[in-house]
């Protein structure tokens, strides 16, 4: 007889909790023996709540906030680490029709072009007056931030002087955006759809083009339970492996949408979960464009949880003075995903994985084959600004970054 | 010390849990406030300067809240959650009934406690009072339907009402079924032969 794993997953109903529900719904998970119970939360707060008292093994959860939990920024929370991302990309910049049509008159296009609409902004706060923007975010440790801010900066605008940046849970940011109460928002699908189709907002930009094959959401792990159950994580990861093999197929998609819509799950329509699985997106006022590396829930490793990741997010939380700049913090943020999990988990299963642990964010301009075989292909994972992040030298990106 | 000069504020879009919160935090001496609108959220705290926040943990609206914490310093220090990082038993239990509290940060824990306990306390009463009165409201619905069904076997079958009943709960022992669910057959099906009838069922 196996021995059956019995293990519980807390998720937010969002487009990339994708990989937990076709891991229980299509069978992966079951075929490695596991019993996996899903439950559905509504906060990330309560995600990491459930988790420290040990109601959940593991969780759909932002990527940086097992590192916020690790750093002791929030309070209380699971020592956690991080054997596996759920997908890269799949965020978007959605404004409302009214910034849109000032953005449009100072040259933004419907081509969600980062640096092209990022000017745009530029311009249209330079002819404003009165009270700053107001753009809503996710939560304060989340890629939806960072990327926010990110793209901000780049585009010369100061995100902390400029623009308020105001905390929201993502079900709200359309009704909020259509009420003026804020400007914009970065969420993560189905939000920006909806909010473009049925609260007549706008795309200004996606998260594909200011960090193409950038990190999301992750598995968090609750690392006393890792450590006491390794068998039951190890099958955890190759169930997830099989659904994002499975999530990635095109043929999949529609049936990926109709689970998703599911009450359990995120309780939408199919329509407005499929634009972010076909990478063909809703941008507004009818228009339509085609996004290939919209969300990417398998290929280019995208289920790797590399440490350039981890430690990008932490030059961010220092960048944005969440955190205070020390070697030990640094560390800290490194040893939260573990790669080493990760490969020993796969290993039996023949496939092609990344021979590093990090990478220099930024490098590859195309896609490109790594490894000797040749069976795994990576990038492009260009910032929009031609920005480059060496793993191997924090100290000098938050350097640059602090001038 | 007066347990008064402690300053909670109770964030609850279910404003009868919240008032069943504030009674109890009331009765005990404390100042209360209950905010149900999120809107300018961060502005009322300021105001208010609170010393405890209580707030359901399902509510979406946490990671906003500790973003406020967090990014405006709105109380004098960043905000420390529940009693004390060490003290499981309390997190375990308010996770248990849907409680999350934050606490100024150096807030001495025998001042705490108390109002936590009471949180606690008082969410599971609403738990238990939301279970009663769901209970209560399907035990008269059925109560309804079974008057109905017997109201039609009387009629159609000139049988007093005890025999009636007796004839239901029979039918439901032997089919192993509740005699609400007979009940509501027999008036589903008495509707589908005859419905343009007036209801039998109905008493006056």
């Amino acid at each position: 007889m196996t021995t059956r794993h019995a293990i519980t997953a807390g998720f937010v109903p969002l487009l990339d909790s994708a990989l937990l529900v076709a891991a229980k719904e299509k069978g992966f998970a079951a075929a490695q023996s596991i019993d996996l119970t899903l439950v559905r939360e509504r906060s990330w707060a309560s995600i990491r709540d459930r988790l420290a008292v040990r109601q959940f093994d593991v969780a759909h959860i932002l990527g940086p906030m097992p590192i916020a939990c690790n750093l002791g920024l929030s309070a209380p929370a699971p020592k956690m680490i991080v054997p596996m991302a759920l997908g890269l990309g799949g965020n978007a910049v959605t404004v409302s029709a009214a910034l849109w049509r000032a953005m449009a008159e100072a040259g933004a296009t419907d081509d969600l072009d980062a640096r092209r609409n990022g000017a745009a902004l530029r311009r249209v706060i330079d002819g404003r007056r009165g009270e700053p923007l107001r753009f809503g975010v996710v939560h304060p440790y989340s890629g939806h931030n960072y990327e926010l801010r990110y793209w901000l900066a780049a585009s010369g605008i100061d995100p902390d002087r400029e623009i308020d940046i105001l905390v929201l849970p993502p079900p709200d940011m359309g009704d909020a955006l259509a009420e003026g109460l804020i400007d914009g928002y970065c969420a993560g699908e189905p939000w920006n759809t909806f909010g473009v189709l049925k609260r007549g907002a706008h795309l200004a930009t996606v998260k594909a083009a200011i960090w193409k094959s950038s990190p999301e959401k992750v598995l968090g792990v609750d690392a006393g339970w890792g450590e006491a159950n390794p068998e039951a994580l190890a099958a955890l990861l190759v169930a997830l492996h099989h659904a994002a093999l499975w999530c990635g197929d095109p043929r999949n998609h529609a049936e990926l949408a109709s689970l998703l819509a599911l009450p359990a799950y995120v309780g939408r329509e199919p329509e407005l979960l499929l634009p972010a699985l076909t990478g063909v997106l809703p941008v507004g006022g009818g228009a339509v464009r085609t996004v290939g590396d919209f969300f990417v829930p398998q290929a280019k490793a995208a289920t790797f949880p590399w440490k350039s990741h981890a430690l990008w997010f932490y030059t961010q939380m220092v960048r944005w003075r969440q955190v205070a700049h020390t070697e030990a913090n640094r560390q800290v943020a490194a040893e939260t995903y573990r790669p080493d999990v990760y490969r020993a988990a796969l290993k039996a299963l023949g496939i092609a994985m990344p021979s590093a642990s990090a990478k220099v964010e930024g490098a590859l301009t195309a896609e490109t084959p790594v490894g000797s075989s040749g069976a795994l292909t990576l990038g492009p994972d260009g910032f929009f600004d031609g920005g480059r992040f060496d793993p191997d030298d924090v100290d000098g990106y938050i350097a640059a970054q602090s001038r | 010390m007066q347990p008064g000069a402690l300053n909670v504020l109770v964030i609850d879009e279910n404003r009868i849990r919240a008032a069943i919160i504030e009674e109890g935090l009331r009765d005990a001496g404390y100042a209360v406030t209950v905010v149900e609108e999120m809107q300018g959220l961060a502005r009322r705290i300021a105001e208010l300067n609170p010393d405890v926040i209580v707030i359901d943990l399902e509510n979406p609206n946490r990671d906003m809240l500790e973003s406020i914490f967090q990014l405006t310093r709105a109380i004098q220090r960043p905000i420390a959650m529940f009693v004390d990082k060490s003290d499981e038993a309390s997190i375990e239990a308010a996770v248990e009934a849907g409680v999350s509290a934050y606490i100024v940060d150096g807030l001495k824990q025998e001042r705490v406690r108390p109002i936590l306990k009471m949180a606690i306390s008082r969410f599971n009463a609403f738990s238990r009072l939301s279970r009663e009165l769901e209970e209560t409201r399907s035990e008269l619905e059925n109560r309804k339907v079974i008057d109905r069904a017997k109201g039609l076997l009387m009629r159609s079958r000139g049988l007093s009402e005890e025999a009636a009943y007796a004839l239901l709960r029979r039918t439901a022992m032997n089919q192993n079924r509740k005699i609400a669910e007979i009940a509501q057959s027999l008036v589903t099906a008495a509707s589908l032969l005859d419905p343009g009838a007036p209801d039998p069922g109905v008493k006056t």
